[in-house]
C-alpha cells in the first residue's frame, strides 16, 4: 500500500500539481511522514503516534503515509528531505540528528536543506545500573569509573547523543568510561540486564520494562528539574524521585534530546503554517498527554523562533564536544 | 502447568469467530505480500499497522501475527516456482526447490515445504509455550561475543557446501562481506565505500541483492537458454498432495534437527535468515545423501523450512519477554505494542496475561489456518509454471522491480538490481555460487559489529570468545564444523574407510 499510495501521489502530483500551492495552503494529497529510524525506534513511535491522533481526531482531511528511511543514523531520511525542496507533502521526523550528525560524518545534505515545524517534546537521559550493582548513587558510581580498568558503558550507535553525553560525564568527572556502541538503545537496555556491560543512558521509555521488572535501576537524570511525578514504577519509586544528576553531585546539569519535526526547505510558509496548527492541535489531545506520560518525556512544545534558538544552544554545546573528541569532520 | 492453565485462558481468548475471520484475512494478505519479492513480511506489517490503531490489542497483535505467518508460507512459494526468494528467509529453500520444480515436481516440492514448515512454526510455539520464562532468562546471558560465536557458527556449518570449488566460495563469501560493509558504521559512526554518494549511506539492502542475484539473474539465463522455463509439464493434483504428507515422517530427523536449530536462531537472536541456512548446511552435511543436495533434495527442501519457521515463531519470544526483537518484522510488531499502549518486557506477562497468552494461543490456531490455506493454493500456484515463458517472464521482472522500489521507495535501487542482476548471470555462468555471497550479506555487518563490540569490552583479547562455558562451546563446536571436512577425510583414512564418503551421521 505504502508504495502504492506513493505512485498515487505522484500521479496525483502530475495532474494536480499546477493548482496546489495557493493561498490558503491544505493539503490535497497524502502527506508523507518520513521516520529518521527502523521500525519500532523511538522517532518512529513518535510519528505513528501523531499519525493516530490525526486519524482519530480528524486533525486534516488528506491521509498519512509513514514510511521509514532510518538508514545511517537516520541520514538517508534527511537526504531523502534535503532531494525533495520545495515539496511540501514530506514531513520529516527526527531528533537532533537532524542538526548534528552533519558535524561527525560527511552526508549529502546540510541542516539548512530543511526548515523547523516544530519540537514536540524533549526526551530524558538517565544514568542506568543493572539492578545488582554495588553503586547506591550517582557518587558510588563515578568513584568507581575513575579506577584504573574504568567502567563499560553502552549506547545507541556512534557519536550520537549517548556516546556525547557518555564524553560530557568523563570531562566533568575526570572518571574514564569505555563506550560500546549497540544498534539501538533497546540492545543496550538488554545487555545492561543481562550485566554485560556496567551502565547504560538510556532514555526512560527504553529501560522502562526492564526498570519495573526489577532488572535495572536509575542512579540520576540529566535534567534541571526532577521528573513529572507519575504512578509508582518499581517498589515505591516512581519517576520523580530520582534525584537529577546534579542533586548528587555530578556536575552535567541538562541534556535532553528534542523530538523534531522538519519540512524540506523553499515550501511555502502557508504551508509551515498548516503543519504547525495541525500539530499544535495534535499535542492538545489527551492521546498526547498519554504519549508524554508513557514514555516520560517531558511535555514541551517549541515552534518558530523557540525552536530556532533552542536549536542553535542545543548544536553549540554538542560541537564543543564534538570538537575535544575529535569527532568533527567540519 | 501453569502455562498449560494460562494457554487455555488464550484460546478463550482468541477462539472468536472475529478473531478466525481476522486470522483468515491476515494469512491471505500475508501470502500475497510474501509472494512478492522484497514487498516482505516487515513492510507488509509495518503497511497494515494504520489499520490497526483503532483496534484492541489482541486484535491489532492477531492481526499482524497472522499476516508475518502468510508472508513465510508465501515466500517459499516463490523460491520454488521462479528460484526467486520472495523473503530473505526462504534463499536456502531454493537450493533445492528450484531444482525439484524444474524436474516437474512442482507440488511435491511446494507441498513439502508448507508441511514442514508449518511443523517448524508449532514446534515453536510449542517451545514458547512451555519454556517461556526459561528461555527468557536464557536469552539475557548472550552479549556481544556470544553473538560473535552464533554467527561464527552459521557460517561454519555453512562453508564447503555446494560443489563449487573452494576459491569460488571465498570470492564470492567475501564480495558479500564488501557489500555490507557499505554505509554508516556502527562502531565507529563513519561511512564506508559510500563514494560520496549519498543513495548508499543507507547501505545496500540484502533484498536488493537478492532480488537482482536471483530475479534478473535467472531471467537473464533463462532467457539465453531459450525462453522456457523447464518443467513446465508439473504435474498438478491434489492427490500428489497427500502423497507428500505420507512421504514426512521420513524427514523426521532433518526435521526435528532444523526444529531445535530454528527456536535457538530465532531466541538468540540470530534470526530466520540464519536459521535456514545454518540448518540446510548441518542438513546437507549429516545427510547420507549430501551428493544430492542441491539437486532437488527433499531433506533440502525440509531443512531450511522447517527452520525458518520455528526461528521466526521463537523470535516473537524475546519481543515479548525481554523487548528485543528477534527479527525485523518483530520489530515493527514492537513499535505498534508501544502505539496500542503495551510495553514490551518482562512486565508484560503479568499485566497483560490475557494479552500474551491469547496472542500465542493465536499462533497456534493461526498456523493451522495458514497450513491449510496454503495447500489449498498449491495446485493453484504450481499451474504459473505452465503459463508461457514469454508472458510470466515480463511479469516477474516488472514484480521484481516492484519489490525492489517498495524496499526504500527509492530508484536508485533499481539499478542497483539490475547490476546485480548482471553480477547473477555472471557467477551463474562462469560457476560462482551466489548463497555464500548472500550469507555474507545477511550476517556480515552483524557479525562485524558483535565483533568489534565484543574486542572493546575485553580490550583486544581474542580470549573472550572462551571466557565462559555458553560462549566457548559454541565457539568450539564452530571451529570443529569448520574443520569437519578435514577431520572427517582423517578419520575415515584411518579407520581404514577408503571406499565411504566422508560423510558421518551425528544421530
Amino acid at each position: 500500500m505504502n508504495s502504492k499510495m506513493s505512485i498515487a501521489a505522484a500521479v496525483c502530483a502530475v495532474i494536480f500539481g499546477a493548482t496546489a500551492a495557493q493561498a490558503e495552503w491544505k493539503p490535497t494529497k497524502p502527506v508523507e511522514f518520513v521516520v529518521t529510524s527502523g521500525a519500532g525506534g523511538g522517532t518512529d513511535t513518535f510519528a505513528r503516534t501523531i499519525q493516530s491522533i490525526i486519524a482519530k481526531n480528524n486533525l486534516m482531511e488528506a491521509p498519512v503515509v509513514v514510511v521509514n528511511k532510518g538508514g545511517g543514523s537516520g541520514a538517508e531520511g534527511y537526504v531523502y528531505g534535503a532531494g525533495n525542496a520545495g515539496n511540501p507533502y514530506k514531513l520529516i521526523f527526527g531528533t537532533n540528528n537532524q542538526y548534528l550528525l552533519p558535524y561527525v560524518a560527511k552526508l549529502g545534505y546540510k541542516p539548512a536543506d530543511m526548515v523547523p515545524v516544530a519540537s514536540m517534546a524533549l526526551d530524558e537521559f538517565l544514568i542506568w545500573v543493572n539492578a545488582e550493582a554495588p553503586y547506591k548513587d550517582i557518587k558510588d558510581f563515578v568513584d568507581a569509573a575513575k579506577k584504573p580498568e574504568g567502567l563499560k558503558m553502552g549506547g545507541s550507535q556512534s557519536k550520537d547523543t549517548d556516546q556525547t553525553l557518555v564524553s560530557i560525564v568523563q570531562n566533568a568527572t575526570g572518571a574514564k568510561f569505555t563506550y560500546i556502541p549497540f544498534k539501538s538503545g533497546g540492545e543496550a537496555a538488554v545487555q545492561l540486564a543481562g550485566a554485560h556491560i556496567d551502565a547504560n543512558v538510556n532514555n526512560p521509555n527504553e529501560n522502562f520494562g526492564q526498570w519495573k521488572a526489577g532488572m535495572v535501576r536509575p542512579l540520576c537524570v540529566f535534567s534541571a528539574n526532577r521528573m513529572a511525578a507519575g504512578a509508582k514504577v518499581a517498589g515505591d519509586m516512581s519517576w520523580s524521585d530520582i534525584p537529577t544528576c546534579k542533586e548528587g553531585g555530578l556536575n552535567v546539569e541538562n541534556y535532553q534530546m528534542p523530538r523534531t519535526v522538519w519540512l524540506p526547505a523553499g515550501v511555502p510558509d502557508d504551508a509551515v503554517k498548516f503543519f504547525v496548527d495541525v500539530l499544535t492541535k495534535a499535542q492538545q489531545t489527551p492521546e498526547w498527554k498519554s504519549y508524554i506520560e508513557r514514555t516520560s518525556q517531558t511535555d514541551r512544545f517549541l515552534t518558530g523562533d523557540e525552536m530556532r534558538s533552542f536549536v542553535k544552544a542545543d548544536e553549540e554545546k554538542a560541537v564543543q564536544v564534538f570538537k575535544k573528541e575529535g569527532w568533527a569532520v567540519q | 502447568m501453569e502455562n498449560f492453565s494460562n494457554l487455555m485462558t488464550g484460546f478463550s481468548v482468541a477462539l472468536t469467530t472475529y478473531h478466525i475471520a481476522i486470522m483468515g484475512a491476515g494469512v491471505l494478505l500475508g501470502i500475497l505480500v510474501g509472494v512478492l519479492p522484497g514487498l516482505g513480511a516487515p513492510n507488509g506489517v509495518s503497511l497494515l499497522l494504520p489499520l490497526t490503531f483503532t483496534m484492541d490489542p489482541i486484535s491489532a497483535i492477531i492481526l499482524l501475527t497472522s499476516m508475518y505467518w502468510g508472508a513465510l508460507f508465501g515466500g517459499s512459494t516463490t523460491s520454488i516456482l521462479f528460484n526467486i526468494p520472495g523473503e530473505p528467509s526462504s534463499v536456502a529453500t531454493t537450493f533445492d526447490g528450484y531444482p525439484l520444480a524444474r524436474k516437474g515436481q512442482a507440488t511435491h516440492a511446494l507441498t513439502l515445504a508448507f508441511l514442514s514448515a508449518g511443523i517448524g512454526a508449532l514446534f515453536g510455539v510449542l517451545v514458547i509455550t512451555g519454556l517461556s520464562s526459561w528461555v527468557a532468562k536464557f536469552a539475557l546471558k548472550f552479549s556481544s561475543p556470544e553473538y560473535f560465536a552464533v554467527y561464527f557458527l552459521t557460517f561454519a556449518s555453512f562453508v564447503g557446501m555446494g560443489s563449487a570449488s573452494p576459491f569460488k566460495t571465498v570470492v564470492s563469501m567475501m564480495l558479500g562481506f564488501g557489500f555490507a560493509t557499505v554505509g554508516m558504521d556502527t562502531i565507529s559512526g563513519s561511512l564506508r565505500l559510500t563514494y560520496e554518494i549519498p543513495d548508499l549511506i543507507k547501505g545496500i539492502s540484502f533484498l536488493i541483492a537478492v532480488i537482482g542475484l536471483f530475479g534478473i539473474g535467472e531471467l537473464l539465463l533463462t532467457m539465453e537458454e531459450g525462453l522456457r522455463f523447464d518443467g513446465i509439464r508439473a504435474r498438478v493434483s491434489p492427490r500428489e498432495v497427500l502423497k507428500t504428507i505420507a512421504t514426512l515422517p521420513r524427514h523426521w530427523v532433518t526435521l526435528l534437527r532444523s526444529c531445535l536449530i530454528g527456536c535457538w536462531m530465532g531466541i538468540t537472536p540470530g534470526g530466520p535468515t540464519a536459521a535456514s541456512f545454518m540448518s540446510y548446511g548441518l542438513a546437507k552435511r549429516f545427510s547420507r545423501r549430501g551428493k544430492e543436495f542441491g539437486k532437488g533434495e527433499p531433506a533440502g527442501i525440509v531443512a531450511p523450512e522447517a527452520a525458518d519457521h520455528s526461528a521466526g515463531t521463537s523470535a516473537m519470544l524475546p519481543m515479548l519477554a525481554l523487548g528485543i526483537p528477534g527479527s525485523a518484522t518483530a520489530a515493527v510488531m514492537m513499535g505498534g505494542l508501544m502505539i496500542w499502549g503495551l510495553t514490551p518486557g518482562p512486565m508484560l506477562f503479568i499485566e497483560r496475561p490475557d494479552f500474551v497468552w491469547g496472542l500465542i494461543a493465536s499462533m497456534y490456531i493461526g498456523n493451522v489456518v495458514a497450513v491449510v490455506l496454503v495447500l489449498a493454493t498449491v495446485p493453484l500456484f504450481a499451474s504459473i509454471l505452465r503459463i508461457p515463458f514469454s508472458i510470466i517472464g515480463p511479469v516477474i521482472v516488472v514484480v521484481c522491480f516492484i519489490g525492489a522500489y517498495t524496499v526504500n521507495s527509492g530508484t536508485f535501487d533499481l539499478w542497483l538490481v539490475l547490476a546485480f542482476g548482471l553480477v547473477g548471470y555472471v557467477f551463474k555462468k562462469l560457476d560462482y555460487p551466489i548463497a555464500p555471497l548472500v550469507l555474507a550479506m545477511v550476517l556480515g555487518d552483524k557479525a562485524e559489529d558483535a565483533f568489534r563490540q565484543s574486542m572493546i569490552m575485553a580490550r583486544g583479547s581474542l580470549a573472550v570468545f572462551w571466557s565462559n562455558g555458553l560462549v566457548g562451546t559454541i565457539m568450539t563446536i564452530g571451529v570443529l564444523l569448520l574443520l569437519w571436512p578435514l577431520l572427517a577425510a582423517g578419520i575415515s583414512r584411518v579407520s581404514g574407510g577408503f571406499g565411504r564418503t566422508p560423510s558421518i551421521r551425528l544421530n
